[in-house]
């Protein structure tokens, strides 16, 4: 099943065209990783699912984007129910200055009416265990989140998004802030959860795109140049320009 | 040939020279006031009315008519100026007319208090008719505090990082919501420093409660905000400059009384900013 499907997308900063003509699709339960040179328009490309370009003075769309059959750049899209179906995670791990707990209830304490202590702990407890923190964390849920380490801020602020139920997960290199053992347990993390989720992961790190990811885009100064399969994408690209990002022939 | 480190050396003096020059005199006045001062405290001069001409007896009612003037001031400046600070902050564009608004804030702090003083006597004494009254002082007060406020609040809440309102945004929460439940609590502690000095600054003036609610003689308590009141500042002014004879440890005592409430509620406003700086680690 496709979850998310782009025709014709262009995006405006201004007057500089950032997304050219993108037509993309983006399959349910599977890890889609976008790669490219820095300035390629990766992060606009993923905030464009979220709208989150919209707090961007100036920005202007064309095209269509199609998440469970509704064009989100409509003018009328409810943004809210948009942001609760399509959760975002940061590349700087980016915890709130609250405890672990008010950090992973934030967003039902936003949307749910009159939410009751025992559901709150569920959802705690439930999103904690789904990112593999609960055993650590199970009794300092009242600690300062900004005091976990990198790895454990990442994985609760995945925990943040987990717990607003969405279904797609946006990724913009959630593992550039970490060591590379923490890298790689995220990855586990991050395969474990795309039974649940579509998952779009942007990332600097071609490796990290061929270890997690099933599809593979390729995107050079605004432009989808590639989209396919990894394995394809990686051992017999259709493009010239992909064999040589990949190959390192680009910065 | 010059030698750099003797330079150095002598920079070093002059800069350490200024920074004392500053504090001497802070230093001073309050070692003399506290001296002279001193003597006068003891519960009678707290909590007695003036008596024999203001010349014996306590500053009770000064202590309270500033007290008054001070939370009048407040309870209309902090709303209105927390309210125009998060407009400024986080709805307003950047264009002419908030540039012209944030310029006018910058300029009403300038305006001397003597000025506010006239406004407030002509705008609230004559023209809406409340006479000279705790309810036209407060306001006075509360207009001349306003920009503090709403310039230490726009600070404390563009100071909040902007990544904060974009996870609090992309998981869903409104505008509002992520101002008041992200922004705000991350800015109060800058917002009650605002707040408090703007207190400390109301508590102190003189010339805005003049002719707007300061009662030269009035030995009892008022009844309602429709009443005048003793300021201790202007108490000060009085048995300073216009009753002759008073005792010198009088004058002093209640200088220091005022003294101390000023630095009383900036050390608040520095013990809180101090407890955030060591809380804050984004
Ligand atoms: N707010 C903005 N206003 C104007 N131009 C912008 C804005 N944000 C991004 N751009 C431009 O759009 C292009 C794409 O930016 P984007 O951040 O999407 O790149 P990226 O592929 O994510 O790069 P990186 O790998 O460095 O994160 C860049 O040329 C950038 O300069
Ligand atoms: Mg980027």
């Amino acid at each position: 099943m496709t979850k998310i499907i782009t025709n014709g997308l262009n995006l405006f900063y201004g007057k500089f065209h950032a997304l050219k003509n993108v037509n993309s699709g983006f399959g349910e339960n599977r890890i889609t990783a976008i790669i490219g040179p820095s300035g390629c328009g990766k992060s606009t490309l993923l905030r464009v699912f979220n709208r989150m370009n919209d707090l961007i003075d100036g920005v202007r769309t064309e095209g269509e984007v199609v998440i469970g059959e509704k064009n989100i750049l409509a003018p009328a899209t409810d943004l809210v129910a948009l942001r609760k179906k399509v959760g975002m995670v940061f590349q700087r791990p980016n915890p709130f200055p609250l405890s672990i707990y008010e950090n992973i209830v934030f967003g039902e304490r936003i949307h749910g009416d009159k939410v009751k202590d025992d559901k709150l702990d569920e959802i705690a407890e439930k999103s904690l265990r789904d990112v593999l923190l609960w055993d650590e964390l199970k009794d300092r849920l009242n600690e300062p989140a900004l005091r976990l380490s990198l790895e454990q801020k990442q994985r609760l602020c995945i925990a943040r998004v987990i717990a607003v139920k969405p279904d797609v997960l946006l990724m913009d290199e959630p593992c550039s802030t970490l060591d590379p053992n923490a890298t790689q347990r995220v990855e586990e993390l991050m395969r474990e959860l795309k039974n649940k989720y579509t998952i779009i992961i942007v990332t600097h790190n071609m490796q990290q795109a061929a270890r997690v990811s099933d599809d593979t885009g390729f995107m050079l100064l605004g432009e989808l140049i590639e989209f396919g399969n990894t394995e394809t994408v990686f051992t017999a690209p259709s493009d010239k320009r992909t064999e040589d990002y990949i190959t390192g022939r680009y910065g | 040939m010059r030698n750099p480190y003797r330079s150095q050396k002598i920079a070093y003096a002059f800069l350490l020279l200024s920074t004392l020059l500053i504090v001497v005199p802070v230093g001073m006045i309050v070692v003399i006031i506290i001296q002279k001062g001193l003597p006068a405290m003891n519960w009678q001069f707290l909590s007695d009315i003036p008596r024999q001409g203001m010349r014996a007896g306590g500053i009770f009612p000064a202590i309270v008519g500033t007290l008054y003037l001070v939370t009048g001031a407040i309870s209309f400046a902090l709303p209105i100026g927390l309210l125009a600070a998060i407009y400024l902050s986080e709805y307003s564009r950047d264009n002419l007319l908030t540039r012209i608004i944030k310029l006018a804030i910058v300029n009403l702090a300038g305006v001397p208090s003597v000025v506010y003083g006239l406004f407030g006597l002509a705008l609230f004494v004559i023209f809406f008719g409340f006479g000279a009254s705790i309810l036209s002082g407060s306001l006075t007060l509360g207009i001349m505090i306003l920009p503090v406020i709403i310039t230490t609040s726009r600070e404390a809440l563009e100071s909040v990082p902007a990544s904060f309102r974009e996870v609090s945004l992309s998981l869903g929460a409104s505008k509002w919501q992520t101002i008041r439940h992200i922004v705000l609590p991350n800015a109060l502690p800058g917002i009650l420093t605002g707040t408090i000095l703007g207190l400390g600054r109301a508590a102190g003036e003189t010339a805005p409660i003049l002719f707007t609610v300061a009662a030269f003689y009035l030995p009892q308590l008022p009844d309602s905000i429709m009443d005048q009141v003793m300021a201790l500042p202007y108490h000060l002014y009085v048995i300073s400059t216009q009753v002759p004879n008073v005792d010198e440890k009088i004058r002093y005592g209640t200088a220091l009384v005022l003294l101390a409430m000023v630095l009383f509620m900036n050390l608040i406003a520095i013990i809180i900013r101090h407890k955030f700086r060591k809380r804050k680690k984004w």
